[in-house]
């Protein structure tokens, strides 16, 4: 019989936000086609560590394995991006599964990235429309005007480009890229754009837009490949000329 | 009087749609979802969304989409409320339009429609191949702006446990448990709303995703609550086998001119673009020349299945087919179906534009749900429903691209109805001791979870469940095969008690929730294989070769399954299907 080949994987755990974390390392089966999530879901079936101890199955978060949902954001090898979508046989082994190191933890892989959706709040990321009630057809739309608001509309909220942001930090408060780029998206929208201003605004000062350093990691690790310096650079230059018209009126 | 507190569960398109007309209203709603509602399963919609807004010059109408639907239901669905559905759909486009969808335009700057399975109109409306994702974050923005406002509460990673009951058997709020504290906590509310989605995982691997367990409407079920044609699953044509889940290939690849083959020869090695045209089968063109590759899925599915196991035309011996794209142009691909090309890219790391997708039906859609009547109501006062968790829009096979639409609709009728309901509302008479007694029942599950520790595994469990589902109650169905799934169901239920919890943890212990998500799922399974064993006929997506004619005499009705809490399991009764608009003919595409 063939020896049967396996997956060697290590997996830094923390038990609760506050405890101290360890690695712990795990070998699965392999199978062709195999992405980290599957191989999370052998370790859940089967929580044995290599050496043959007993554990808890990872706790991570997780939904539609599609790349479509932002779930399952986390460090692998060193790299943010979406479990899902880690095919094995892409990755050199033994594969590292490591938390956002600039998230609060939950629990080992699962962390906390409510703070975009507050950021979100911020910035008023939506179109003020009047009510749900039937008022007719929206604005009429070019074909182009669509195709450049839709890739921006594809974020899907994983915080890979905030991870990677060198920027992104306690000292700094930087809002990050994601956030940027709604703005840039609710900004060129027919009637998005009456809240333009207010948008602004809340990019000015301390953990607004300045703070980008042009590292240009965000647009390398997005899953999505969102154009997010287009999208810093086009939204600085709204926000500049807000300041100096501001400025002057003053 | 005091403003109405709804809750609704699941922030979903149903969930979202029902919380923004509450918040309209000016009611208080607290929204519960396991995950943060962004990342709710209504992202995974790829196609589009139908409206019968006629942008094409083809003469649709809304009356011809309501017939279609019917159709393609096969005349299982009451037809009033399908009726209404597809009478408010243009008008829910323009909302969504409004919202800021970015769906495709034509150059003139209008919406772009395109064609979807079971129709020979241009009827869907799409943004990319990613409908579902705009769809759901243009919602999840007019609920922020909500949230900020201070309209709406959210309850993000918190799974519903139950509802609150009081002694007369009406709904006074929820009990639910915080995922990641484990606090077991009860909310008290006027009316609840249930938008919870399908139960994909009750079929282990499925195009669902992970929180589709189907567990919030099996724990109402055993409450109380009638659950209406389990039996009828819908199985997608065309999706991609995974190791971890399928994932599905949207039927507008086919819309778009997508066309389904297999070698003429049995076991054929060669490169698909090696095989000349004519020692292809284009089967469905061949079989259905009217909708060709445009057949409804239960019509697809059933030939794919036809082809690979009784003509073992297989790709290479195996259960696959091709779906080609590859005589289309590849900027119309880009522009139309892109999100999904990048899916197969990227998940089997061929490129679709230039090799023949391989490509297997799945598990896709649960067309049964809660039964509810026209106004969204189960039978217990105070809980509603809407959405995939409810049964009431597609009958016994749903329409591609009907589905976000019947999510946006029922949300959107459930809500308005559940704050009528709330403001005629009188207290409960019998104090608020319901509200302990519900908490100290789940704390007790948990409690004797926490201590299980006999030998069976929940994922391995499931995994057997998952295939043992699959096998004998999606595609083909046989009474003997049906009748020995609910046999092993049953000691799978005794398996259950012997369990064993690797961890113990009181914090953010996912093996914990998903014991409780699996109980769930054993129940409800039973309905779903009890179903199907007793509906001696074919409909829709239910086919049985022993019975392969739809029997409307014997069966044109909705079955109805409760919960029989001293027998440990479910009772069925029958209700007659409301075909009062069109007479039901026989289904021929």
């Amino acid at each position: 019989m063939a020896e049967s080949k396996s997956v060697i994987i290590k997996i830094k755990r923390q038990l609760t936000p506050t405890s101290k974390s360890y690695w712990e390392e795990f070998s699965v089966p392999y199978r062709p086609n195999m992405n980290v999530i599957s191989a999370l879901m052998d370790i859940a079936a089967d929580p044995s560590t290599r050496d043959g101890k007993a554990t808890t199955p990872i706790t991570y978060d997780s939904n539609c394995l599609e790349e479509v949902c932002g779930s399952c954001a986390m460090l692998i090898n060193g790299k943010a991006r979406m479990a899902c979508s880690a095919l094995i046989d892409n990755l050199e082994q033994p594969i590292r599964l490591e938390p956002f190191s600039k998230f609060p933890v939950v629990r080992d892989l699962a962390v906390d990235r409510s703070v975009l959706f507050e950021n979100l709040k911020t910035v008023k990321a939506w179109v003020p429309i009047d009510g749900t009630y039937d008022l007719g057809s929206g604005p009429r739309m070019s074909a182009e005007e669509q195709e450049a608001a839709y890739p921006l509309s594809r974020c899907i909220s994983c915080c890979c480009c905030m991870e990677a942001c060198p920027q992104f930090n306690e000292d700094t408060g930087f809002v990050g890229a994601a956030t940027i780029s709604q703005v840039r998206l609710f900004n060129t929208h027919p009637t998005g754009k009456a809240l333009k201003r207010e948008r602004l605004a809340a990019l000015m000062g301390d953990g607004g837009i300045q703070e980008c350093g042009y590292a240009q990691n965000c647009v390398e690790v997005c899953p999505k490949d969102i154009p997010l310096t287009k999208s810093i650079s086009e939204v600085g230059g709204q926000v500049m000329k807000q300041a100096l018209g501001d400025l002057l009126r003053r | 009087m005091a403003t109405p507190k709804i809750i609704v569960v699941g922030g979903g398109l149903a969930g979202l749609s029902a919380v923004i007309k509450i918040a309209e209203m000016g009611a208080n709603v607290d929204l519960f979802s396991i995950v943060p509602v962004k990342r709710s399963h209504s992202v995974c919609a790829q196609g589009g969304i139908n409206a019968a807004k006629n942008l094409k010059g083809e003469g649709d109408s809304t009356w011809q989409h309501f017939d279609d639907t019917i159709y393609g239901g096969d005349f299982l669905a009451n037809q009033p409320p399908v009726k209404d559905m597809c009478d408010a759909a243009p008008g829910i486009i323009d909302l969504l339009d409004r919202m800021g969808v970015p769906f495709n335009r034509t150059p003139e700057g209008l919406l772009d429609f395109r064609r979807f399975g079971g129709t020979l109109y241009n009827r869907t409306a799409f943004a990319g191949a990613t409908t579902g994702q705009q769809l759901l974050y243009a919602l999840d923005e007019q609920v922020r702006r909500h949230e900020s406002e201070g309209k709406v509460k959210k309850f993000e990673h918190w799974e519903f446990l139950s509802a609150v009951l009081d002694d007369g058997n009406v709904c006074r709020g929820i009990c639910a448990m915080d995922l990641r504290s484990m606090e077991v906590r009860t909310f008290p509310a006027d009316a609840i709303i249930i938008a919870t989605g399908g139960n994909g995982a009750i079929f282990g691997k499925s195009t669902n995703s992970v929180v589709c367990t189907g567990s919030a409407q099996s724990a109402l079920y055993q409450q109380g609550v009638y659950y209406a044609n389990g039996e009828f699953i819908q199985v997608h044509p065309t999706c991609i086998p995974g190791e971890d889940k399928l994932r599905l290939m949207s039927e507008s690849a086919r819309g778009e001119g997508g066309r389904v083959w297999v070698p003429k020869t049995p076991g054929d090695k060669r490169d698909p673009k090696a095989i000349p045209e004519k020692e292809r089968w284009y089967f469905l063109e061949e079989w259905y020349p009217k909708y060709g590759n445009l057949v409804p899925r239960d019509v697809a599915t059933r030939a794919i299945f036809k082809v690979v196991y009784e003509y073992n035309l297989g790709i290479d011996g195996k259960p696959m087919v091709y779906l080609d794209l590859t005589h289309i142009d590849r900027k119309i691909l880009d522009r139309k179906l892109e999100g999904i090309l990048e899916i197969y890219e990227k998940f089997v790391g061929d490129d679709p534009r230039d090799t023949p997708m391989k490509i297997f039906p799945g598990m896709h859609y649960t067309m049964g749900g809660l039964w509810v009547d026209f106004k969204q109501a189960t039978n217990v006062p105070g809980i509603f429903a809407a959405g995939e968790c409810e049964y009431q829009y597609h009958g016994a096979n749903r329409l591609g691209a009907n589905s976000l639409m019947s999510c946006i609709y029922g949300g959107g009728i459930a809500g308005p109805n559940a704050v009528k309901y709330a403001r005629g509302l009188q207290a409960a008479s019998d104090g608020n001791g319901h509200f302990a007694a519900e908490q100290k029942r789940q704390e007790e599950i948990n409690a004797k979870l926490m201590k299980a520790d006999g030998t069976e595994n929940p994922f391995k469990l499931w995994r057997e469940l998952g295939q043992l589902m699959t096998k004998d109650c999606t595609v083909i169905r046989y009474n003997k095969n049906l009748q020995q799934t609910d046999a092993t169901l049953v000691e799978m239920l005794e398996r259950y008690g012997k369990i064993n919890l690797s961890d113990r943890t009181q914090w953010a212990n996912t093996t914990v929730v998903f014991a409780r998500q699996l109980y769930n799922m054993l129940q409800l399974a039973r309905v779903i294989a009890q179903g199907a064993a007793m509906r001696d006929e074919s409909r829709g997506a239910h086919y049985k070769p022993d019975f392969p004619e739809r029997d409307d005499k014997n069966w044109l009705k909705t079955t109805k399954a409760y919960f029989a809490p001293d027998a440990d399991e479910p009772k069925f009764e029958f209700e007659p299907v409301d075909t009062s608009l069109i007479q039901p003919r026989a289904r021929k595409y």
